[in-house]
């Protein structure tokens, strides 16, 4: 029992961070039609970018507050303006297959312009474990769990309850309506690249002290992202949310009971299944196609 | 009916005998990535029809070079067949399993497909990675040979490259006659509206499935080729990201053109080792000379190509239009402008 309340609890915390990928994900489809095939790498580039400026002689501080702002300019501001802008009036998969090019770009960037091995990243949990009804739990994965839920519930709140960002929903719902009614339509879709450099770059330094810092990293979690978004439901942020933490559940539990060897397979197959019966998602309402 | 002959199939058969005698003064690299360049050409191709011709995104064309790999390697070192009949079998097995595939094709479309051929390609990946007992694992299958056929010893570089580069001419030829046959149209068909297609009475079902399968079946037959070329194969070159690359390298060439898969193809393999001077970069540019063809044509570069002659006709008309009509307006113009002034001068 207790080894399984660890499980759960090492399951959301990996989810959680597959649900900040995943919601960034949805977030930017949603306005923009945008599939990030380089979702994986914006999670694994911000601790790289950390790691380039602590190795130049920055202290930590000053290295997260470059590395942040370096990262949010660059694959939020410019990753709209500079690739998606000129690329959405060819339609979704030209824009995909770009961003495919990109993740392999980043990619091979971190790995030849920083380190092809493994770094340490600098946590900002400290390590220790916490002793909850006779369970060890990691202070990280809570921490993990605790900082992520709190982004989403921000940005939740944000959504919901400020004026800038139901007009963002509006936007996403329906750009011509939103923008006939007045709402700064390209602003709107900018703040949601914005906000997923921001999720982004919250999950990588999350992530990083736990799993170190490698530019492999994003292969699995832009993964278990679309896998998330998918599972959830494309055009739900809930949907995501739910997603990223069945997900990490799943993974964490398929790990310990089924086969370690074939964790990212279960999910992939939870994937298909859900493609093929369910395609708008667990959460997600149908999409109307017009012949 | 005396067709006209076709451009694509005079150009394949004048590229052929130039293959054949150019790359005899290379060394035994330099023909290895010739060969490679013809064996992941095998494969874009049959991206190409799935992906350019009828439209259904793929991202599983690595997994079947994988699936056709392995195949022939296990047929050839554990079983000692031949290789040409183990080039027979890991084709068909790869045309089996993508029949499989396409099945979900048949209910979800475009990035949704995507994804479904994505977690194919990962399982595929870790399948050859923890099955040790049938494909080595990480350590993969070595000594995979190469082949002898009719008493010739096929195994230096030369003969091998000279036998890959005739199973790329047939296998490009059956491309060739199978696009212009009905089968190709209906695939075209399938792609540009498939709700007309079915209307007109085109089985879409039996045509995307087909599509896949022909598509998956050059992904073995290539993946069957690059085995013997290796000699030693693990699961690294079948991961996810060489499905990518193969669907970058069939929209960088032009997806839905007949030569693009073998001009993708030189970019994305050859032109790597080309720049291999440049160190662990070259992928580093390859990845941004793709995504500036991208965003600058998404048709890719024969698609550049074409829209520049087309562009330069239509200039050239514009200019004979304009050589032709400014007589002819500065005559209408003056003779009009001569009436007002009458008019206007009375």
């Amino acid at each position: 029992m207790d080894q399984f309340l660890q499980l759960i609890v090492a399951g959301l915390a990996t989810g959680a961070i597959y649900a900040l990928a995943a919601i960034g994900f949805t977030l930017v489809w949603q306005t923009s039609q945008t599939i990030n095939f380089a979702q994986g790498e914006f999670v694994m580039l911000p601790a790289i970018l950390v790691l380039v400026g602590t190795h130049a002689g920055l202290p930590v501080w000053a290295a997260f507050a470059v590395a942040s702002i370096a990262f949010v300019l660059l694959f939020g501001f410019g990753f709209k303006r500079f690739l998606v802008e000129p690329m959405q009036r060819h339609g979704v998969l030209p824009l995909a297959i770009a961003t495919m090019a990109l993740s392999v770009l980043v990619k091979e960037a971190a790995k030849n312009g920083f380190s092809a091995e493994a770094q340490p990243f600098p946590s900002l949990v400290p390590d220790g474990m916490l002793s909850l009804w006779g369970a060890a739990l990691s202070a990280r994965d809570l921490a993990i769990v605790v900082v992520a839920v709190v982004a989403i519930v921000g940005l939740q709140l944000f959504i919901t309850r400020t004026r800038t960002g139901r007009t963002m929903q509006a936007t996403a719902q329906n750009p011509t309506v939103a923008r006939i009614l007045g709402i700064p339509v390209e602003r709107m879709i900018l703040l949601t690249f914005l906000i997923n450099a921001v999720l982004a770059l919250v999950a990588s330094y999350l992530v990083s002290p736990v799993y170190l810092a490698k530019f492999s990293n994003g292969e699995s979690i832009g993964l278990a992202a679309f896998i998330a978004a998918i599972v959830g439901g494309f055009n739900q942020i809930r949907g995501a949310l739910a997603g990223g933490f069945l997900i990490g559940l799943i993974d964490n539990l398929t790990a310990a009971y089924v086969s370690s060897a074939y964790r990212t397979a279960v999910p992939l197959v939870v994937l298909v299944v859900v493609i093929l019966v369910k395609p708008e998602g667990l959460l997600g309402r149908k999409e109307e196609r017009t012949v | 009916m005396i067709r006209r002959p076709d451009a694509n199939l005079l150009i394949l058969l004048a590229a052929f005998p130039v293959l054949w005698f150019l790359p005899a003064g290379l060394k035994s690299y330099g023909l290895y990535v010739v060969s490679l360049w013809l064996v992941m050409s095998i494969a874009a191709m049959g991206l190409n029809l799935t992906l350019g011709y009828a439209g259904l995104t793929s991202l599983a064309q690595g997994a079947f070079l994988g699936i056709g790999a392995y195949a022939t390697a296990i047929l050839t070192t554990k079983a000692g067949w031949p290789l040409p009949a183990a080039f027979l079998a890991s084709s068909g097995l790869s045309f089996a399993v993508g029949v499989l595939l396409g099945f979900p094709a048949l209910r979800v479309k475009h990035h949704y497909l995507a994804f479904v051929t994505l977690a194919f390609t990962v399982v595929v990946f870790l399948v050859a990675r923890n099955e040790q007992w049938l494909t080595g694992g990480v350590f993969g299958i070595a000594n995979i040979p190469r082949p002898v056929l009719f008493g010739s010893d096929l195994g230096a570089a030369l003969p091998f490259y000279r036998l890959l580069l005739c199973v790329t001419l047939v296998l490009a030829l059956a491309m060739w006659w199978l696009l212009r046959s009905p089968w190709g149209r209906a695939f075209l068909a399938l792609r540009e509206n498939p709700l007309r297609a079915a209307s007109l009475g085109i089985d879409i079902r039996a045509y995307t499935l087909l599509a896949f399968a022909i598509g998956s079946a050059y992904g073995g037959a290539a993946g069957s080729l690059y085995a013997p070329l290796v000699e030693f194969i693990d699961p690294a070159p079948f991961a996810l990201s060489a499905s990518f690359v193969l669907l970058l390298t069939v929209v960088a060439g032009g997806a839905g053109s007949f030569f693009g898969p073998f001009v993708g193809a030189f970019f994305s393999y050859m032109l790597p080792e080309l720049l291999r001077a440049t160190g662990g970069w070259y992928l580093i540019i390859y990845a941004a000379v793709v995504l500036v063809i991208v965003m600058i044509s998404p048709t890719g570069l024969l698609g550049l190509i074409e829209r520049w002659r087309d562009h330069r006709s239509q200039t050239r008309a514009a200019a004979a239009r304009a050589a032709a009509t400014p007589t002819l307006g500065a005559e209408a113009g003056g003779s009009e402008s001569d009436s007002l002034r009458k008019g206007a001068t009375p």
